[in-house]
């Protein structure tokens, strides 16, 4: 298509109240016309200075805040945290709690995946996926909320244990769960995925190069787009992620180039069915076991540091802790996924016509939560 | 390569420019100097054997006597990880900016200007990132003031 440049340059301020940034974002657009120049991202109308925050509480209690950063993936946070200080500290979990651990933080994959295409979809101008999305993680809250008593903000994974163990017949109700969400995958491709329209909108769009996606640290589904396959959870397996057996999906660029929206977008989409195939596979092998055996009634490790990263659903999450030797940390400073994939937004988004913005925002799966802490 | 082979790597290159490393703790670490921590992490991004061309995590850490820059490298290529660190005066605390050889330290490094007001040098673009532009002090030191209010309101 061939496009006529004036060479007049108007500032245009998309967000912070934007309905598709996905949260408190400002992005100022350099726009000639309908394409833009340049899309500078303006970050931290959410800090909460949580890394200042959780050098004043103890170990226990840096937990709940950690929820708070990722809100949609919570279980996934805490865990990293949780995983950090256990390893710091030299703890060492049972399997009953492994396992429970595993199936809850894929379960909370599940959930956010969904979350993050029900939102694209209604991004790119489709309603009826964001319903049928957000009907399924309606169950996954479900399991949850009889779990732990949270729907979003959980506080289960405990240094060394967890808050409580599962109801009896919980493992029937995730398997029934999953009978009934797999094959509705195949729904949500017909219904999205493969759309015309969504396709034409998404693949071609915002081209996230391997070299580009490497160079900018982007991790995760993102990374993962872009053709390269990595996983925590294969390449350096934490809480025995390498006694399942699951595929790590990448882009292949069916549609156009790869590193494009679509294929982000997509990666995701085959990831909720290898969580699934992790959650059988360990709630086939979930042993007994007493789940708050091991935790300890002050947590206070020697004094060093650690650097402990898990994959959570936007990409890696890393914890870097110094321990003093007291029973609070010295320092936390947290690795975010996302504000390292929103550093790339500026190289990405380059020459984009203004819609597109919308698509490749949504495609990099943001919670602002997370990137301003 | 093991960390105890990073170090020894790291050491036959840059000799007593590195002043310190721990190989066998939990996360293995080397202290390095200030001066050189541009040449060493080309080094250890472009040196075939080691090839760190993944920034994990680039933040600051104030001990009350320094401040310290901390990198932690990984290599996609070897899956290996190393921690290079730097210490700082407290009092203006400047170091070279890795921006040239990871793109992401780009935000890491304004990130860390604004929470503990170390300045990169040779930075493209070194301004807050996550406080507001007219905020005042670095909310990460130690000895920071939690302030009463902002531009006349109270906080």
């Amino acid at each position: 298509m061939e496009v006529e440049y004036s060479g007049e340059i108007m500032t245009l301020n998309m967000g912070p109240q934007h309905p598709s940034t996905h949260g408190v974002l400002r992005l100022e657009l350099k726009t000639d016309g309908e394409v833009v120049h340049e899309a500078i991202p303006h970050i931290g109308y959410l800090h909460r200075c949580f890394e200042k925050h959780a050098e004043n509480v103890e170990y226990p209690g840096v937990i709940p805040f950690a929820d708070r950063m990722d809100y949609v993936a919570a279980m996934n946070n805490e865990l990293g945290y949780v995983l950090a200080v256990e390893k710091l500290a030299g703890i060492q979990v049972n399997d009953r709690v492994r396992y429970l651990r595993i199936i809850m933080a894929e379960l909370n994959r599940i959930a956010s995946h969904l979350v993050a295409a029900g939102t694209y979809g209604l991004d790119m101008g489709s309603f009826t996926p964001f319903v049928h999305c957000f009907r399924d993680r309606e169950t996954i809250l479900d399991l949850f909320e009889e779990t732990c008593g949270a729907r979003l903000l959980y506080n289960y994974n405990w240094v060394g244990g967890l808050m409580f163990d599962v109801l009896p017949g919980f493992e029937k109700r995730v398997i029934e769960f999953l009978d009934r969400f797999e094959p509705l995958v195949n729904d949500l491709n017909r219904l999205l995925s493969y759309n015309y329209i969504f396709v034409k909108r998404t693949a071609g769009v915002g081209i996230l190069t391997p070299e580009m996606a490497l160079s900018y640290g982007v991790t995760g589904p993102n990374l993962r787009g872009s053709g390269v396959k990595f996983d925590v959870r294969k390449d350096e397996p934490y809480l025995g992620y390498e006694e399942f057996d699951f595929d790590v999906p990448v882009g292949r660029g069916e549609f156009g180039p790869v590193g494009s929206c679509f294929d982000r977008y997509i990666v995701r989409i085959r990831e909720v069915l290898e969580s699934c195939k992790i959650v059988r596979q360990a709630i086939a092998k979930l042993p007994p076991g007493d789940v708050q055996e091991k935790i300890p009634k002050r947590v206070k490790p020697a004094a060093g540091e650690v650097y402990m990263r898990t994959e959570c659903p936007r990409g890696e999450m890393g914890f870097y802790i110094v321990s003093d030797g007291s029973t609070k940390p010295y320092r936390v400073k947290v690795k975010s996924p996302c504000f390292t994939a929103m550093s790339a937004f500026r190289e990405i988004s380059r020459g984009a016509m203004i819609a597109d913005i919308v698509a490749i925002v949504g495609s990099l799966d943001i919670v602002l939560g997370e990137i301003d802490r | 390569m093991n960390p105890a082979e990073i170090v020894a790597r790291l050491t036959e290159r840059f000799g007593d420019r590195v002043l310190e490393s721990k190989p066998d703790v939990v996360s293995p670490c080397s202290v390095v100097d200030p001066a050189s921590i541009l040449e060493i992490c080309r080094f250890l991004r472009f040196d075939d054997s080691l090839l760190m061309d993944h920034l994990e995590l680039l933040g600051g850490a104030d001990y009350k006597d320094r401040i310290e820059v901390v990198y932690v490298l990984y290599s996609m290529t070897h899956r290996h990880r190393h921690v290079l660190k730097v210490r700082l005066p407290r009092e203006n605390p400047r170091i070279a900016t890795v921006e040239s050889v990871w793109r992401v330290a780009n935000w890491h490094e304004r990130e860390t200007y604004d929470m503990f007001g170390i300045v990169f040098e040779g930075h493209s673009d070194l301004r807050r990132i996550l406080c507001p532009d007219d905020w005042e002090g670095y909310p990460l030191r130690k000895d920071y003031q939690f302030p009463t209010r902002y531009r006349g309101m109270p906080v």
